[in-house]
């Protein structure tokens, strides 16, 4: 059975018996799936396929819609689900987050019925795989200058450009592609494998989310048909609000990766012995990092939990969402740091997990916002003042 | 078809054990509950069979408040109605009381064609409640099976004896205890535990079922007191790197002359 995690607040006590339940089912499966096979995963940068049937029968994708014979979890029970996760591997939460964030949520939220019909169920079972794709190659943390056009021409549109960075993009049956049409205006198509003039190429040579696939996707003339193109979405808003929800899971899984270098820095320092017989944790400036670690981890599960309820309401706002984020994910990554320095030399080895964590979370730091633009969001909602280039719509440019 | 699962909520198994104050209960402060791992054999066995062949499943199981939680964890995998008899406690460590308690329950709510129940319940390891059952009720049961090939009038079941294996053909009604191997139980899903707390729970206090309690906990066994085993004592090493035969002979020695294994 899974091992306790660290609970200084008794925040357990915040979450309902179903939340626990839905907590424990997937630490479980992290723990006897994942956990014996992640750094041999991570070292051959693979991502392991053959789990995405397991995954679909936990009902890991889409868990918080309640159509389409989905579970409809809470955000908060969806949030434990990306924390035990991420207490796995960063690669393998950003592949459930991509599914069910940044593919189910915008075909829900935008789809005609033929698209819900046609996706959301093969989606849900793992059957496809999808990928979204809005950052390109010299557009990150401003999507609004985006390049990727769609022109319209009868009842096809014509897809002509590049997106970068895009998790699950060489694996995925469908890609959730946003590009500017002939007015300006941000569009999302839904683009399937095997279109003419999409390709897609793997990013190689990652230090980071080794077990997770990132690739680039290439549009030249690519039609696509106007049936594919999500009818309800126009605007930089509707992928931005995509990535609220994405970066909500988010805020929640970079913690299930602190606390996966956290307890590993726990259980190393009670064990390793030096100067004498006495384990490193008695040494004091040891017990600081430990305590560090744990004061950060509780206030940031304070936070989420608070945020997930918030989110439960209806009240959860893209300000707080990125506080949320900016704060776990910078927590995950203090934390990392300070596991692999209470392991010394061991913290570089991969039979520790510290080190994957490590680089993983270097990603995951940068990724769905930076942690500068969250703090620039969060600047600009305490001043007023927009420190950056708010997210808008550029006319023809 | 009409299937029972016997089940029971025990202490998880990586739980750390304190003995209460009583010294003949353990200190449940702390304690995380699970479904009893024998029983997930039998759970997963009659929600399988369910699958397959079309079946009601009914989990059943005796123990306190907290105990009708067991019930929701089977049902986050499958099932279709839980009994939960709520108890005292006062039958604990006795099984024969449980045994005739729980017949109780399952004649209330039966009949069934088949009962499935973990051969023991994890922490008391008596392994006794399954077989009392069938006895009580009067049908024939298999114990510690690892394999069931369903026919048409009744089962063919296969359970580890020593050194062996044995094939057991019997007829239907029957109780089944599951052992290890029998299948591989599934994790639960999300869709399943949210499902769970709509699903139909009977709950009936003992007395409902005719029988008094107190009178028959600890009737026919109960439990006296209850002790951690020692601690264990550091090991013994021999270091061998400089004279590996040497090492060798002490460490036959000693296992011949202190431990007295050899």
């Amino acid at each position: 059975m899974a091992a306790q995690t660290l609970d200084l607040y008794l925040v357990e006590e915040l979450y309902t018996e179903e939340e626990r339940m839905v907590r424990d089912a997937v630490r479980e499966w992290v723990d006897e799936r994942i956990l014996p096979h992640i750094e041999q995963w991570a070292w051959e940068g693979r991502f392991p396929r053959e789990l995405i049937p397991e995954m679909a029968s936990l009902n890991l994708f889409g868990a918080t819609f309640s159509e389409y014979g989905l579970p409809g979890l809470s955000n908060v029970a969806y949030g434990l689900v990306m924390q035990e996760l991420e207490r796995g591997d960063s690669g393998l939460r950003s592949f459930v987050s991509v599914q069910s964030a940044l593919v189910m949520y915008p075909i829900m939220t935008w789809g005609s019925q033929e698209q819900k019909d046609r996706w959301i169920p093969r989606l849900a079972k793992g059957e496809a795989i999808g990928c979204f794709g809005l950052t390109e190659p010299d557009f990150g943390s401003n999507p609004g200058a985006m390049r990727t056009r769609a022109r319209r021409v009868g009842n096809h549109w014509v897809l002509n450009g590049e997106k970068a960075w895009i998790t699950n993009g060489s694996i995925a049956d469908v890609a959730v592609v946003w590009a500017k049409d002939d007015e300006g205006i941000i569009r999302g198509f839904l683009v399937e494998k095997g279109t003419p003039g999409f390709e897609t190429f793997e990013h190689k040579g990652k230090y980071s989310l080794r077990a997770s696939v990132t690739s680039q996707l290439a549009f030249t003339d690519c039609q696509v048909p106007e049936t594919n193109r999500l009818p309800g979405a126009a605007g930089l808003k509707c992928p931005l609000s995509c990535l609220t929800q994405a970066r909500y899971g988010i805020a929640w899984g970079a913690l299930g990766s602190a606390l996966a270098t956290f307890h590993a820095a726990l259980d190393y320092a009670k064990t390793r012995k030096q100067f004498g017989d006495a384990p490193i944790a008695s040494h004091q400036i040891i017990q600081e990092r430990l305590v560090w670690m744990a004061n950060e981890i509780t206030k940031g599960q304070l936070m989420v939990w608070r945020l997930g309820r918030l989110k439960d309401e209806g009240r959860a706002s893209f300000v707080q969402v990125s506080q949320a984020k900016r704060n776990s994910c910078w927590v995950a990554r203090e934390c990392a740091k300070l596991a692999r320095e209470i392991h010394g030399a061991n913290g570089v080895v991969n039979e520790y997990p510290v080190m994957r964590h490590l680089m993983n979370i270097e990603s995951v730091y940068t990724y769905e916002g930076t942690h500068d633009m969250h703090t620039l969001i969060l600047g600009e909602f305490l001043t007023g003042i927009p420190a950056f280039m708010p997210p808008r719509e550029e006319k023809k440019s | 078809m009409r299937i029972a699962v016997l089940v029971t909520y025990v202490p998880d198994t990586a739980s750390t054990i304190k003995v209460g104050p009583s010294g003949k209960a353990i200190d449940e402060a702390g304690i995380k509950w699970i479904i009893s791992p024998y029983d997930e054999f039998a759970v997963e066995e009659a929600i399988k069979l369910k699958e397959s062949k079309g079946a009601e499943v009914t989990y059943i199981t005796y123990g306190p408040e907290r105990d009708q939680q067991v019930l929701r964890e089977c049902f986050a995998r499958g099932g279709d109605k839980g009994v939960h008899v709520v108890g005292t406690g006062a039958a604990f460590g006795d099984a024969f009381a449980i045994a005739q308690i729980l017949t109780a329950a399952v004649k209330k709510a039966g009949p069934f064609d088949l009962i499935f129940a973990g051969v023991k319940g994890v922490g008391s390891d008596q392994g006794l409640v399954g077989a009392m059952v069938a006895e009580l009720l009067d049908i024939p049961h298999v114990a510690s099976v690892t394999k069931i090939e369903y026919g048409e009038a009744g089962i063919t079941a296969w359970r580890e004896i020593e050194g062996g294996q044995e094939v057991v053909e019997v007829s239907l009604p029957c109780v089944i205890t599951a052992q290890k191997g029998l299948n591989e139980p599934r994790y639960p899903s999300l869709k399943g535990i949210m499902a769970a707390k709509k699903m139909p729970v009977e709950s009936v206090k003992v007395a409902d079922l005719g029988l008094d309690e107190a009178a028959l906990g600890g009737a026919t066994c109960r439990w006296v007191s209850l002790a951690l085993p020692p601690a264990k004592s550091a090991g013994k090493i021999i270091h061998g790197e400089q004279d590996p035969q040497a090492a060798a002979r002490e460490l036959a020695r000693l296992l011949r002359e202190e431990a007295k294994v050899i």
